[in-house]
């Protein structure tokens, strides 16, 4: 049996996610023998593999146009896209942002104190979108995990589910934000 | 006492005319999820998340009272659908952030969303920027977690009978405000008892100087302190 491709994501969040990822133990000896992990910060691959992967989790919040730009990519090359904590699920405190211009946060935060002068190098840097977005209000998502961040076993309970071709039965406090 | 029958999710009941289907669903061990209705205070059907199919019909349960031969229904799939709506709705209104809130793990509206299985908000979040206002000396009020439940405006009126919160505007615009809408620090009327922040569902109302997922509410305090005025 061909092992099942997985890829994560990291856009506007914390990390918190893929540490509480790193944080399910033993069921990483079982997840072993049966997905592929491609591209991931846990890797450090930056591009899909050919042919795409089966499943993505997609940590943080929309907040910029590069994450639009790749989640957009992971959609088109994705079967399953969950959004992976609350960032991703619902802008969470990223999203805290939203309401304030954007061009106020940049002077605010790389003003003319700074060694930049308040010039940012675009050429380089994406550019803030006008608010942070959750992941679905961007594209379709199959699945939510909740959780600030998610906990192991909520994460370890949705990836089992779907490695046995099951819809992850996300119920009660599985649901819990925060 | 008239008594009557009626049927909730096809059982057949007993009971007293002059109840309410949230009161009579409660005593017979069937869950209906509600959000303003708190026991001890007056209810007023803010919520809405509480309603029940009679006969066909979207009710809130807690102001609806019992009828005979009333049939109720309280799990139909477009009672459970309203539900998720008017909750999704309450979150997209307000800045629920549960990482960042002083009653996280204390929350109602929190515990609503696993209950209700609300999976996402399908509306865009609506971002709202009221200033909070912490010139009291112990409590302060974050409106932009406030669910409009009106519990805050009920207990000062109805149980500490200060009448200090009130309503004010309307639609998206409508808040709770103290005394004449001014700030809470300087309205006079104010006793200080801290009713309103036991009773307030979320973080909206809390005490000060509590760090994220410190608070932890005491709504069931009006129903303790009116049984023991019964008493007196």
């Amino acid at each position: 049996m061909s092992k099942v491709k997985i890829a994560t994501m990291w856009f506007s969040g914390c990390a918190g996610c893929h540490m509480s990822l790193l944080d399910i133990d033993e069921v990483f000896i079982e997840l072993a023998g049966r997905i592929e992990l491609c591209n991931s910060p846990l890797t450090d691959l930056k591009v899909f593999p050919e042919g795409g992967v089966d499943v993505t989790l997609i940590e943080g919040a929309i907040a910029n146009e590069e994450h639009l730009h790749l989640v957009k990519e992971a959609r088109e090359k994705t079967k399953i896209l969950i959004a992976f904590g609350d960032c991703a699920v619902t802008g969470n405190v990223p999203g805290m942002r939203n309401g304030i211009p954007t061009d106020h946060l940049i002077e605010d935060i790389y003003g003319k104190d700074t060694t930049t002068n308040g010039e940012l190098p675009y050429d380089v840097v994406p550019r803030l979108l006008d608010r942070v977005r959750p992941v679905h209000e961007v594209v379709p998502v199959e699945y939510f995990l909740h959780g600030c961040p998610p906990p192991p076993g909520v994460i370890a309970k949705a990836i089992l589910a779907l490695l046995d071709g099951k819809t992850p039965e996300l119920v009660g406090e599985d649901l819990k934000f925060g | 006492m008239e008594t009557i029958k009626l049927k909730i999710d096809g059982r057949d009941i007993t009971t007293e005319a002059g109840k309410t289907i949230l009161e009579v669903a409660t005593e017979n061990g069937i869950r209906i999820p509600t959000l303003c209705h708190l026991d001890g205070l007056e209810d007023v059907g803010a919520c809405r998340l509480c309603i029940v199919d009679v006969h066909g019909q979207l009710v809130t349960s807690c102001t609806t009272q019992v009828a005979a031969d009333m049939e109720v229904l309280t799990q139909t799939k477009t009672v459970k659908e309203y539900r998720r709506m008017i909750l999704e709705l309450l979150f997209a209104e307000g800045n629920h952030v549960c990482s960042f809130c002083v009653s996280n793990g204390g929350c109602e509206l929190q515990d609503l969303a696993c209950e209700l299985e609300m999976h996402s908000v399908r509306v865009p979040y609506a971002y709202p920027r009221n200033r909070i206002d912490a010139t009291h000396p112990q409590f302060l009020i974050d409106r932009d977690r406030c669910v409009l439940c009106g519990r805050c405006v009920r207990v000062c009126a109805e149980v500490e009978g200060a009448h200090t919160w009130g309503f004010a505007e309307r639609g998206s615009a409508a808040r709770v405000i103290t005394d004449l809408a001014v700030d809470w620090g300087a309205a006079e009327s104010c006793t200080s008892c801290g009713k309103c922040v036991d009773v307030c569902p979320t973080g909206a109302i809390v005490f000060k100087g509590a760090s994220n997922a410190e608070i932890l509410k005491d709504p069931d305090l009006v129903a303790r302190l009116i049984e023991r005025r019964e008493h007196e």
